[in-house]
């Protein structure tokens, strides 16, 4: 990176070769024409992949993902990585289901005030100590799962949600599209203005794209930072809220490396973990890539779910490498 | 080398209290905290000094060790292997399917696997160009798949030679104790004495630099990943031969966080440039300990992963800034 | 010499780090409108005056006024904001981000709703930029911008946030003459509009072609400050150095002793028709065996790649390098080191210190496979590989086991010499051995290099600083383009032939 900065290529001042400009594309845009792929493969190939109620169901099951992805979106971009928001997720759902003995109120404001106070902690750690968001994260998963253990009798208590208006929010549906989806949809649209459109979402990029030039510049990193992480963490714990509406309960083994899924998520819409680059448009198309090839390895007989994360590994291998080879070739540590 | 490493380690620009404090901890923390919660064990705990309970506290620990030491090298080049916890469980599924051919031909099956798995990460890393940790994150996702639709479950066996790997002793010590021992000293001389070892730090270090300076880069890299590969099968293998039984489902999740927890408590930065063995080792025991000491008194296995975030926030925080 | 109305000034400011007063008690003014030069050895505190004036650092004691009054600036963001702006030598902007959105961080213009309004924005990127002298497509990542615009691009932004005091560290160090000369007028218009500007170079003609005045650091300390007019050349040299000025005028400004060691040898190494596309357009090149060879042109001529193609760090589409008249497969750098040619590169921190090593480590780095048996390192081999180097070079360190990150430039400049000269090289390639090192440390540097080719070693050396390429080198290539614009030799190499030789064809 540092050499890339120091150092253009004379040919970097010339117009960009195709090969780059295949780069950006496939970086843009990849996941979109593959997830287009295999809708037409689906379609072709399983009867019942097309029903309203398969594709309701994959949207549904997808934003979830897509909730958290979003927020870990912000986080990459800024040079980040969030590593908690699996255990955010089962902590989110056991809280919503825990407070929703005192309505649906509770039950959502109290997920999203313990996660967003673990995602304001880890982000304070991060943008105060410098320390790696690897490590912090990495504990914030640790404390997170900790707490949501201790709550529920080491994992024993399954918390049951009691309030009809919030187990509706996950439960509901309109066209057979369940209403997790559309809340995903209107977290997109506001995410995505905010990442576009306003001096924060300018920041995001520019912190992840040289921290040191973008402090200089008058950003102010540590509180764009602290945000970033508050945000992962409150989407974290809405999607938990949001699933435990629809599951009626705070289930506690859900989640388990979650966070890995909404990485690849991330990483399949041509967002770089080297930060400065990316968008959530990518991120979207790679969530419900990843639900379409869960929903079709399931339409397959003989195919155990398990093959579903050889697909997954595979791929997330086949788009790292098609980044590196079509758009890398500036970034070569030469 | 010991002489002049120990003139780097002391703090050459007049240490101030503070900075020089912290130092030491990084350096030493890990067996100060050992040492106390040894003591504390010693004196508080019934039947920790019992040669039963050590046995059964170092039998537990090997798996993270052996994981550990491959991931202190890959650490060390300034990389990380999430892959470590998945390999554990495709060498878990390799050796039930070839025990049929024996123990042996399955273990080397199993160790086999882990250097292919590993290669796939150190190709990636070193000659794709691809961040090591997506690189081992996908190999994470997608080996543990392969190691369950390997073996879709369970499995247990009565294989006598690998059972008594597992569960035999030599002289009082487990053998899966002796093997750890034996790679730990092994991995020790690979870091200290090898051109290997230098040239893996110099790596970490500085990789453009040791470009430069002819070092065989792309050949360390995919060798470290090799072992780290090769480490987590053995592991795996050992694991499996104690349990009796291959577990592709849960054996292995989540070491690769608890791998990393002891190489950085250990005093190993995550930002390369050097590897601590013997600390990774502590830092090992450390979390060991921890855990032992929460269960023998009775207190739930959450606080575990609270301490051991507390812990690991701890060292990290000391490594910080001493570039 | 009092400014009359200074716009900004630093009075009795001390800062203290662990072991060294950075700045002691230093008073420094900066009048509106002035072009004000900071000089000074490395070390001298520059950067640290730099960082206090711009609220990186805090002071220990004194006190910083801008326009007469206090200031506690506790970070760049506060001073910037009172309209003081530093360019750094390093173009500190976001390359991934678009040369429109630098422009504009943290200032963008606002359309409905208060959303950022991107057309806006490119179009006025655009018209500014153009007032610069600079047409990029404003949509572009800036790092695919070359390294002159993108400092043209700094610049823009800091004036555009109505900057009252410009600061440039080194701001030409990576910039053509063209380039320069952009800047300078640049400068002039600043200085035109009541700005004032603080520059920093160790280019002492750029200085008295822009600077009004000038003030001298050295150790921490101000041993002067006035009208830069009134002030010899020489003189200023001594005062940077603190030796006397018989001394500098004796001995000249480089430390090269400058004579013949050429011997009627054939070539050791041969390079020739190295090509590679955008870059090296079939440069040739021969290396008699303690010969020191100058290789001149711009930034960008292909002199650092020429040094790499040879060195096998940079793939080649064609052509041959040759030692003592053997090929040496290309492309690799661990064929090149085999047989016998090593490249200092320019940028040492990046490319060449291992910074968490020792210096026993880091010396030995490259040599370690000699100093093994089976994979197994030898310690006492490398302790006496070690120890000589250290004499020899006279590497000042704690120790051998201190870290190689923890010393000056000058001392890891010797410690990557002394990497290679235990490889016991037969042709050195050397890029800017002396950038970016104290004075004392470059000409240790210098007579090193000169010692080496007396004893027979074939020395490339790549230096943009003019005089140290005709003091040092017996004979002058000079690149352009990627091309061999001229070679010169005996009495032809000089500043002058050498900039005609740089300039040649370039107008057609």
């Amino acid at each position: 990176m540092t050499t890339q900065t120091a150092r253009p290529a004379p040919s970097a001042t010339s117009a960009p070769t195709s090969r780059e400009r295949a780069g950006r594309l496939f970086q843009r845009h990849g996941a979109l024409v593959v997830l287009g792929a295999l809708l037409v493969v689906g379609t072709l190939g399983f009867d019942a992949f097309t029903t309203p109620a398969n594709l309701g169901n994959i949207a549904t099951a997808s934003s979830f993902l897509a909730i958290i992805a979003i927020g870990m979106t912000f986080v990459v971009i800024s040079g980040g990585i969030d590593l908690s928001v699996g255990s955010l997720f089962v902590l989110g759902g056991v809280l919503a289901a825990y407070g929703s003995r005192h309505g649906a109120v509770v039950a959502l404001a109290l997920p999203l005030a313990v996660c967003g106070a673990f995602g304001l902690v880890q982000g304070l750690i991060i943008a105060r100590t410098r320390m790696a968001p690897f490590i912090v994260t990495l504990t914030g998963l640790l404390g997170a799962r900790g707490l949501m253990l201790s709550m529920t009798d080491e994992g024993a208590t399954t918390y049951l949600v009691e309030d009809k208006v919030f187990a509706g929010i996950g439960q509901g549906a309109l066209f057979e599209i369940g209403y997790p989806f559309f809340i995903m949809l209107v977290i997109l649209a506001a995410a995505a203005i905010l990442l576009q459109r306003t001096g924060f979402g300018q920041n995001v990029y520019a912190i992840g794209g040289n921290e040191d030039a973008a402090a200089l510049m008058g950003v102010p990193v540590a509180r764009t930072k602290i945000m970033v992480y508050l945000m992962s963490g409150l989407l974290a714990g809405l999607a938990g809220a949001l699933n435990a509406a629809r599951l009626s309960s705070g289930v506690t083994i859900l989640g388990i490396g979650l966070e890995l899924d909404v990485i690849a998520a991330v990483v399949i819409g041509g967002t770089l973990l080297t930060g400065g680059a990316g968008g959530l448009g990518g991120t979207i198309a790679g969530a419900l890539l990843l639900g379409v090839i869960q929903n079709l390895i399931n339409q397959i007989p003989g195919l155990s779910s398990s093959f579903q994360q050889v697909v997954s590994g595979a791929f997330l291998a086949i788009v790292v490498i098609t980044h590196r080879v079509l758009g890398g070739i500036r970034q070569q540590d030469t | 080398m010991t002489e002049t490493t120990v003139v780097t380690d002391a703090p050459s620009k007049g240490p101030s209290g503070r900075a020089g404090t912290i130092a030491w901890l990084q350096r030493y923390g890990v067996y100060a905290a050992v040492a106390t919660l040894f003591v504390f064990n010693a004196a508080f705990t019934p039947h920790f000094l019992a040669a039963d309970n050590f046995r059964t506290q170092l039998v537990q620990v090997t798996p993270i060790v052996i994981v550990a030491l491959g991931m202190a090298l890959v650490i060390g080049t300034e990389g990380i292997d999430l892959s470590v916890g998945s390999v554990m469980a495709l060498a878990a599924s390799l050796t039930a399917l070839y025990l049929g051919y024996g123990a042996p031909a399955a273990i080397a099956m199993a160790i086999a696997g882990g250097a292919l798995v590993g290669a796939a990460a150190g190709a990636l890393v070193a000659v794709v160009g691809v961040q090591p940790i997506v690189a081992t994150l996908a190999l994470l996702v997608g080996v543990r798949g392969l190691a369950n639709v390997l073996l879709p479950q369970l499995r247990e066996f009565s294989n006598p030679t690998l059972v008594a790997l597992g569960s035999d002793s030599v002289a009082g010590v487990p053998i899966v104790v002796l093997v750890a021992v034996a790679l730990i000293v092994a991995v020790a001389f690979l870091v200290r004495r090898t051109t290997f070892g230098r040239q893996l730090v110099a790596i970490g270090g500085n990789r453009a630099a040791s470009r430069l300076a002819g070092l065989p880069v792309r050949r360390v890299l995919l060798s470290v990943y090799v072992l780290s590969g090769v480490l987590a099968a053995i592991a795996g293998t050992l694991a499996t031969s104690r349990l009796q039984a291959s577990d592709p489902t849960s054996l292995g999740l989540f070491m690769e966080l608890s791998a990393i927890t002891a190489v950085v408590v250990g005093g190993t930065p995550l930002t390369g440039g050097r590897v601590r063995v013997l600390g990774t080792v502590m830092g090992a025991l450390l979390m060991q300990l921890l855990q032992a000491t929460l269960i023998k008194h009775n207190l739930p296995q959450s606080w575990t992963q609270m301490a051991q975030a507390a812990i690991i926030l701890a060292a990290v925080y000391a490594a910080r800034e001493r570039r | 010499m009092p400014v009359s109305d200074p716009v900004l000034e630093a009075v009795g400011a001390l800062k203290v780090f662990p072991g060294v007063t950075a700045l002691d008690h230093i008073s420094f003014a900066l009048g509106q409108g002035e072009v004000h030069a900071l000089v000074g050895e490395n070390g001298a505190g520059k950067s640290t005056l730099i960082k206090v004036l711009t609220g990186v650092y805090r002071l220990d004691a004194g006190e910083v006024r801008y326009r007469g009054e206090r200031m506690d600036f506790t970070s760049p963001l506060q001073a910037q904001r009172a309209g003081i702006a530093t360019i750094y030598q390093e173009v500190n902007l976001v390359p991934q981000m678009s040369v429109a959105r630098n422009l504009f961080l943290g200032r963008e213009p606002r359309g409905r709703l208060g959303l950022i309004d991107f057309a806006e924005m490119r179009r006025r990127a655009s018209e500014i930029l153009h007032g610069y002298g600079i047409r990029p497509d404003v949509r572009r990542p800036l790092g695919s911008l070359g390294l002159g615009s993108q400092q043209m691009v700094a610049l823009a932004r800091a004036v555009q946030a109505d900057a009252q005091v410009v600061i440039m560290d080194e701001p030409t160090s990576s910039l053509e003459p063209r380039e320069v000369d952009r800047l300078f007028h640049t400068i002039a218009d600043l200085k035109a509009q009541g700005r004032s500007v603080i520059y920093v170079s160790h280019r002492l003609e750029e200085l008295y072609r822009i600077c009004d005045h000038v003030t001298v650091l050295r150790d921490g300390r101000l041993v002067h400050t006035g009208p830069l007019a009134e002030l010899e050349r020489l003189r200023l040299i001594s005062l940077m150095l603190g030796r006397d000025l018989q001394q500098v005028a004796s001995e000249g400004l480089t430390r090269f002793g400058g004579r013949d060691h050429a011997r009627d040898a054939p070539a050791v190494l041969s390079a020739t028709g190295l090509d590679r596309e955008h870059v090296l357009n079939g440069v040739s090149l021969a290396l008699r065996p303690g010969e020191i060879v100058g290789l001149g042109g711009l930034l960008g001529s292909g002199r650092s790649e020429t040094a790499k193609a040879i060195a096998g760090a940079l793939p080649l589409d064609s052509g041959q390098v040759t030692v003592e008249g053997r090929a040496v497969p290309s492309g690799s750098v661990g064929a090149a080191i085999r047989a016998g040619i090593n490249l200092l590169p320019e940028d040492r921190k990046a490319e060449g210190i291992v910074p968490t090593l020792s210096v026993r480590e880091n010396i030995v780095l490259a040599a370690l496979p000699r100093l093994s048996r089976a994979g197994i390192v030898s310690e006492a081999a490398v302790d006496r590989v070690v120890e000589t180097f250290m004499s020899r070079l006279r590497i000042k360190a704690a120790g051998p086991g201190q870290r190689a990150g923890e010393l000056s430039g000058g001392n890891q400049q010797k410690v990557l010499l002394a990497r290679w000269l235990a490889m016991n090289p037969k042709v050195l390639l050397l890029d800017e051995p002396t950038r970016g090192i104290d004075v004392g440390a470059k000409a240790e540097v210098q007579a090193l290099i000169d010692d080496l080719a007396a004893e027979g070693l074939a020395v490339l050396l790549i230096s943009s600083d003019l005089e140290e390429l005709v003091e040092g080198s017996e004979r002058v290539v000079v690149l352009r383009d990627g091309a061999v614009a001229g070679e010169l030799s005996g009495d032809d190499v000089t500043e002058e032939k050498i900039m005609a030789a740089i300039a040649g064809k370039s107008d057609d």
